[in-house]
C-alpha cells in the first residue's frame, strides 16, 4: 500500500504497477507476442480475440516496431522500437473509464493534481480492416492513452463489444517521471547497484535499427518475403479442416494470422526504405487487409472465435 | 402544467456534435409529444461532455381525445376489400357502422382515441428518440445492441407538477429512468436525486457542473480576459475555438501561460495553429509587439495546486510541439532561401489529378498565363510569372505538411526571408484567394494575375477533361474557382476577354501545339496543311490518302498514311474540343454570374438582355450594362420606355414576319404625315446622337438616359398615328421608323428579353 502511494521511480516500476492493477482487475497477465508488430494490437489476443462472443480479458505490455519513425536515437520522443501497454476486455465492462482512471492514479497520475480529460479520437486500422469509437485521453494536455470501443475487427461486427486501451508507455512514463529525453529515462530503479537508463539500454539498437531500416534492409529479399507471406497465409487457410492425421477439425488461423502479422511488418520496411509509392501504398495495405480478413474469417470457424451456441 | 425534465447521460461526447445534438433532442421530443396531442409552452436543451438534458415547460398532463371518422367499401363489395379495410382500422367488423350512401350502403369505421396521460406518451416518444437518434456517428458497446455516440449510462425521466414529481417510467435496452444523476467527474461524488429542472442546475453546479454551454463558453472568455488582463497582455478572440472548449469540459478554469523566448520569432499563424490545433489553446498577444507571447488553457478541474502541475504539464507539451515547429521552420528557410529548388523539383512527384499531370505541370501552365494576364490588370510579366512559379512551393514546405491550412501563408514568410519582392510574396499568400464568399479578393496586381491564372487553368483543365460540374456534385470546388474569377475581374474593374483567356489556356490544355507539329522540325504544322488539302478537296473531288501523302512528301514531309490518319484524328479531336470549350466555358461564368447578380438584385432577364449584347466575355462591361439596365427599369421612364419598345417591337416583329422583310431601309422624314410624327424623328435624331457616344465609351447610365427622353415622344406618337395605314408607302416608311426606335433602343441591351 505505502509503495503504491509513493511515485514510481523507474520505467520498469510503472510496468510493473500496471501489470499488477490489471490482474488484480481480473485480466489475464499475458506476455507480448514474439514477432514483430506495429502495434498491441496486433497480438492476437486482441484481433483475433475480440472476435465471437466468448469473454476475453488480457493485459500485456508489447514490443512495437515502426520502421519509419527511427531517429537514431536522437529525437527526445521518436522511436523505431517503443513499448505498448494493452489491455483488451470483451464485452466492454461498464465502469472501463473508471478502470483505466485507477490505473493512472496507480501510476501516479492522480486527478487531484491533474487534469484528464477524453477527447473524440476514432481508430481505424486499414491494415486489419478495423474500426472503433472512442478517445484519446489528455493527462494535461498530453496524449497518453488510446481508448477505443471495437466496432469492427477484420470486416466482421465485433459482437459483443471489446473495449480496447492503449498506453504508450515512454511517453506516458516521461510524463511521471519528469524526464525530458526518452533516453535519459531510469529503466530500473536509479539507487539500484547497477543503473540503467533507457539510453543504456535501447541508445545503440536506435542507431542500429534506424541505419537498417533506411538504408540497410534489402528491398529484393523484403519484396520476395512479402509476397512468400502473403502466399503461405493463403495456402495455410486453404487446407480442409479435418486433420487426417488427427482426425481432428484443425483450422490453421493462427499459424496463417502469423503471416499477415509478417506481410505487415515487411510492408512497413519497405515504406521505410522509401520503395513504395503513393500509388502503390494502398494496394499493399489492402493485400494486408485481405489476409487479416480472411484470418478473421478462418478464426470465426474455430472454438474461439465462435459465437456461443454455434456448433463448432 | 406539469414540466418535463430529460437528460441522458454517456461518457464523454464529442464537442464538435452537442450543438447539432441539443437540437435534434429538443426537436425529436417535442415533435413527438405534439404529434402525439400534447401541448407544450417552451423548451430548451443543455449539453456538457456527458449529459444530453432538455425541460420543457408547460406540458399538458394528457392528451385530448380524438375521435376519427373513415369512410370504407360498400357493403357488398368482395370480402377482400373488406378484410383490408379492417385491417388498415385494426377493427372487427361488428366494429364497423353501416350508413347509406349515393351508392348505397357503406362501412364507416369510427376510431375513438381516448386522451392519454403524458407519461406513457413521454416514455413512447423518449425511446423511440433514443433508439433514432441521429448521430453522425454511432456505436455498440458491451453485449449490447443499442446506438449512442458513446455508452450511454442512465436516463433520468421526471415529469414535475404541483403535487409534486414523478419518474416516467420508462426502459430502453436495461437502462431504466429514473430521478438521479451524477456531477463533476472528479469533484463530485456518488449520483443525486432532483426534484425539478431547477433542482437539478442548482444541484449540478453545486456537484461542479455547469449545465449551460453558453454558460460556460462565458465563464472561460471572461476568465480567459481576466488572466490576460491582469499580465497586460490581450487575449486573440476564437469563436470556434471557444464553442469546442465549452464541449470539453463540466466545469471550466482557464489558465495562462507563457511562451518560451525561444519561440516568439516564429509567425504568429504557425504560434496560434499550433497551439488550437494540437492543445486547444487560446492564443494571447502583447499590444505594444503585436505578438503571440502566451496562451490559456482551460482545465476541466479544480486542483489542490491550483492548477500549478496541469500547467506545468501543458507548458511541457507545448514546448515540444513548438520545438517541432521551430524545426520545421529552420528547415524551411534553408530550402526557402535557396532558392526552393527542392520544393519546385518536389512537386513533380505529386499527383494534382491523375489526367491533369503533377503539381510541377499545373505550376508551368499557371506561369505562362499568369504571363499573358499581367499587362491586362497592370502587373509586370515577369514577376507575375516569378510569382506564379513560386506561389505553390510551400506545399512541400515541412511546415505546411503538417499545418495544411497554413498553405499560401508560409510560402509569404517564406518569400519574404528568402528576399524576393514583396508582390511575389503577397501573391503566394493571395492567389487562393477568394474562397468563400465572404473572402477578401487580392488588389495588387500580381496576385490578381496569378489567381485568375490558377483559377482559370484549373476551369478549362476539368472542363478539357469533361469533368464538368453536375447537379449538386462539384468535388474539384469549380463553380467556387469560376466565382472567385467573377470577384477578381469585378473587384479590379479590368477589362478582359475571359473567353481570349480560356482559348490560351485552352491550347495549352489540348496540347494544340504539339498536336499540330509546332516545334517539330521539318512538319512545321503540317497538319494544318493537311486540313487545307482535306477542305479543298470537300469542295471538288475527293483526295485518297496516297495523294495527301505524296503531297506533304512533295514538301519534304515523309509520313505513313496510318501515322498521318492517328495524327490527324488526335489534332482535329483536340481541335473540336478547342472550338467548343470556351463557349461552353463562357457559358459556365455566365451562370455562376447571373447567381451573383441576384444575390445582389438584379433580375435574371435584365442579365440575360445584356448577355445577348456583344462582347459578353468582357464581365466588367457586362456588370455595367447590367447595372445600369436594372437601375434604368427601377425608374418611371425606364417601364414607360420599356413599354413604348415592345409596342414598337411587337407591331414590327409582326409586320415584318408578315411581309417576309426586314424594315431596316431607313424612315424618311419627308414622309411624315403630322407633328408628332416629325417630333419623333427630332427626338430619335437627338437620342442617337447621344447614345451612340455613350455607349462607345461605356457610359451605360448616360445611354438609358438619352434613351429615357424617347419615352414621351413615343408615347406620342402610338397615340397619334395608325401605323397600319392604307397607304403602302407611308406604312412602310412608318414601319422602318420602328425599326428605328428598336434598334437605338437596344443600343445597351435586347429590351425584347425584358419580362412584363
Amino acid at each position: 500500500m505505502d509503495e503504491t502511494r509513493k511515485a514510481p521511480r523507474s520505467f520498469q516500476e510503472i510496468i510493473l504497477r500496471l501489470q499488477n492493477y490489471w490482474g488484480a482487475k481480473g485480466c489475464a497477465v499475458l506476455q507480448p507476442y514474439d514477432m514483430e508488430v506495429g502495434a498491441g494490437t496486433f497480438h492476437p489476443a486482441t484481433t483475433l480475440r475480440s472476435l465471437g462472443t466468448k469473454p476475453w480479458a488480457a493485459a500485456y505490455v508489447q514490443p512495437s516496431r515502426r520502421p519509419t519513425d527511427g531517429r537514431y536515437g536522437e529525437n527526445p520522443n521518436r522511436l523505431q522500437h517503443y513499448y505498448q501497454y494493452q489491455v483488451i476486455i470483451k464485452p466492454s465492462p461498464p465502469d472501463l473509464q473508471a478502470l483505466y482512471l485507477g490505473s493512472l492514479a496507480e501510476i501516479g497520475l492522480d486527478p487531484a493534481l491533474h487534469d484528464i480529460r477524453f477527447v473524440e479520437d476514432d481508430w481505424e486500422s486499414p491494415t486489419l480492416g478495423a474500426w472503433g469509437l472512442g478517445w484519446e485521453v489528455w493527462c494535461d494536455g498530453m496524449e497518453v492513452s488510446q481508448f477505443t470501443y471495437f466496432q469492427q475487427v477484420g470486416g466482421h461486427d465485433c459482437r459483443p463489444v471489446s473495449g480496447e486501451l492503449t498506453y504508450g508507455l515512454e511517453r506516458l512514463a516521461m510524463y511521471v517521471l519528469g524526464v525530458d529525453h526518452v533516453m535519459d529515462m531510469p529503466f530500473n530503479d536509479p539507487q539500484s547497484p547497477i543503473p540503467l537508463t533507457y539510453g543504456d539500454i535501447f541508445r545503440q539498437t536506435e542507431e542500429e535499427y534506424s541505419r537498417h531500416n533506411f538504408d540497410g534492409a534489402t528491398t529484393e529479399m523484403l519484396f520476395q518475403h512479402f509476397k512468400d507471406a502473403e502466399a503461405e497465409c493463403e495456402r495455410l487457410l486453404a487446407f480442409p479442416a479435418d486433420d487426417p492425421k488427427t482426425g481432428k477439425r484443425i483450422i490453421m488461423a493462427h499459424p496463417a494470422y502469423d503471416q499477415t502479422i509478417k506481410a505487415s511488418h515487411l510492408f512497413n520496411l519497405l515504406d521505410a526504405r522509401g520503395v513504395i509509392s503513393v500509388t502503390e501504398r494502398q494496394a499493399y495495405i489492402g493485400r494486408v487487409r485481405a489476409l487479416a480478413k480472411k484470418c478473421a474469417d478462418a478464426f470465426r470457424l474455430t472454438e474461439a472465435g465462435a459465437d456461443a451456441g454455434a456448433g463448432a | 402544467m406539469p414540466d418535463l425534465l430529460i437528460e441522458l447521460f454517456s461518457e464523454e461526447i464529442p464537442a464538435r456534435m452537442q450543438a447539432r445534438a441539443r437540437e435534434d433532442l429538443k426537436s425529436m421530443v417535442t415533435n413527438g409529444l405534439v404529434e402525439a396531442g400534447l401541448t407544450y409552452a417552451s423548451a430548451g436543451a443543455f449539453s456538457t461532455p456527458r449529459r444530453l438534458t432538455l425541460a420543457v415547460e408547460g406540458l399538458t398532463a394528457q392528451s385530448k381525445p380524438v375521435r376519427e371518422e373513415r369512410k370504407g367499401p360498400n357493403t357488398t363489395a368482395p370480402a377482400a376489400a373488406i378484410e383490408g379495410f379492417l385491417r388498415s382500422t385494426g377493427l372487427t367488423l361488428d366494429q364497423l357502422e353501416r350508413r347509406a350512401d349515393k351508392k348505397g350502403e357503406v362501412f364507416f369505421a369510427v376510431i375513438e382515441k381516448p386522451g392519454r396521460a403524458a407519461p406513457a406518451i413521454i416514455a413512447e416518444v423518449l425511446e423511440a428518440t433514443i433508439r433514432n437518434f441521429p448521430w453522425p456517428k454511432s456505436m455498440r458497446w458491451g453485449n449490447g445492441a443499442l446506438r449512442w455516440v458513446r455508452p450511454l449510462h442512465s436516463i433520468l425521466c421526471l415529469l414535475t407538477d404541483e403535487s409534486g414529481a414523478q419518474v416516467v417510467p420508462l426502459t430502453v435496452e436495461g437502462i431504466t429512468a429514473g430521478n438521479t444523476t451524477e456531477g463533476h467527474r472528479f469533484l463530485s461524488k456518488g449520483r443525486f436525486a432532483v426534484t425539478s429542472f431547477d433542482d437539478y442546475a442548482v444541484k449540478l453546479k453545486r456537484a461542479h457542473v455547469i449545465l449551460d454551454s453558453a454558460e460556460r463558453e462565458a465563464a472561460i472568455w471572461q476568465g480567459a480576459q481576466n488572466l490576460a488582463f491582469a499580465a497586460g497582455l490581450e487575449l486573440v478572440e476564437d469563436r470556434g475555438l471557444l464553442a469546442e472548449v465549452a464541449g470539453l469540459v463540466e466545469w471550466p478554469v482557464p489558465l495562462m501561460g507563457r511562451i518560451a523566448e525561444d519561440f516568439l520569432h516564429l509567425p504568429p499563424e504557425v504560434l496560434q495553429t499550433s497551439m488550437k490545433e494540437h492543445q486547444k489553446f487560446f492564443s494571447v498577444k502583447n499590444p505594444r509587439t503585436g505578438r503571440i507571447e502566451g496562451f490559456v488553457t482551460v482545465a476541466n478541474t479544480e486542483t489542490t495546486d491550483h492548477g500549478a502541475t496541469i500547467l506545468k504539464g501543458n507548458q511541457k507539451v507545448l514546448t515540444a510541439r513548438l520545438s517541432d515547429a521551430r524545426f520545421f521552420w529552420d528547415n524551411d528557410l534553408r530550402v526557402a532561401k535557396a532558392g526552393m529548388g527542392d520544393w519546385l523539383e518536389g512537386l513533380k512527384s505529386v499527383t494534382f489529378h491523375n489526367k491533369l499531370g503533377s503539381q510541377a505541370d499545373r505550376i508551368d501552365r499557371i506561369a505562362a498565363l499568369a504571363r499573358e494576364i499581367a499587362p491586362l490588370v497592370g502587373a509586370d510579366a515577369d514577376m507575375a510569372e516569378q510569382a506564379a512559379r513560386l506561389a505553390k512551393a510551400d506545399l512541400r514546405s515541412a511546415m505546411v505538411g503538417e499545418f495544411p491550412e497554413l498553405q499560401g501563408l508560409m510560402g509569404m514568410y517564406y518569400a519574404r526571408e528568402a528576399g524576393l519582392p514583396e508582390p511575389v510574396a503577397l501573391a503566394a499568400r493571395d492567389h487562393y484567394s477568394p474562397l468563400g464568399p465572404s473572402d477578401a479578393v487580392p488588389t495588387e496586381p500580381v496576385s490578381v494575375a496569378v489567381a485568375l491564372a490558377d483559377k482559370i487553368d484549373t476551369l478549362t483543365g476539368f472542363w478539357a477533361i469533361d469533368e464538368k460540374p453536375t447537379g449538386s456534385k462539384d468535388p474539384f470546388a469549380l463553380r467556387r474557382a469560376a466565382l472567385g474569377v467573377i470577384r477578381l475581374v469585378l473587384g479590379d474593374g479590368v477589362k478582359i476577354s475571359v473567353r481570349a483567356i480560356i482559348g490560351l489556356s485552352a491550347a495549352d490544355h489540348l496540347n494544340l501545339r504539339e498536336l499540330s507539329g509546332v516545334g517539330v522540325p521539318g512538319r512545321e504544322k503540317y497538319l494544318d496543311e493537311v486540313v487545307d488539302l482535306l477542305r479543298q478537296a470537300g469542295a471538288g473531288a475527293p483526295i485518297s490518302e496516297n495523294q495527301i501523302v505524296d503531297q506533304l512528301a512533295r514538301r519534304g514531309m515523309r509520313l505513313e498514311a496510318a501515322d498521318i490518319i492517328v495524327r490527324l484524328r488526335d489534332y482535329l479531336g483536340a481541335l473540336n474540343k478547342y472550338n467548343v470549350l470556351p463557349t461552353d466555358l463562357l457559358s459556365f461564368f455566365h451562370d455562376r454570374l447571373k447567381v451573383f447578380l441576384k444575390d445582389q438584385g438584379i433580375r435574371h432577364d435584365v442579365i440575360d438582355a445584356c448577355l445577348a449584347m456583344p462582347g459578353n466575355d468582357d464581365l466588367t462591361l457586362l456588370v455595367k450594362r447590367a447595372e445600369a439596365l436594372a437601375a434604368f427599369l427601377k425608374t418611371e421612364d425606364g417601364t414607360n420606355l420599356l413599354q413604348g419598345f415592345k409596342q414598337a417591337n411587337n407591331l414590327l416583329t409582326q409586320a415584318e414576319a408578315k411581309d417576309g422583310v426586314e424594315y431596316s431601309f431607313g424612315a424618311d422624314p419627308k414622309f411624315a404625315e403630322t407633328d408628332t410624327e416629325r417630333a419623333l424623328f427630332t427626338a430619335l435624331d437627338a437620342a442617337e446622337a447621344a447614345i451612340t457616344p455613350a455607349t462607345a465609351a461605356e457610359d451605360f447610365p448616360a445611354a438609358m438616359a438619352a434613351m429615357a427622353a424617347l419615352r414621351e415622344p413615343i408615347r406620342a406618337y402610338f397615340a397619334a398615328v395608325q401605323i397600319n395605314t392604307d397607304n403602302q408607302i407611308v406604312r412602310r416608311n412608318r414601319l422602318n421608323l420602328l425599326h428605328r426606335i428598336r434598334a437605338i433602343c437596344s443600343g445597351v441591351a435586347d429590351l425584347t428579353r425584358i419580362e412584363g
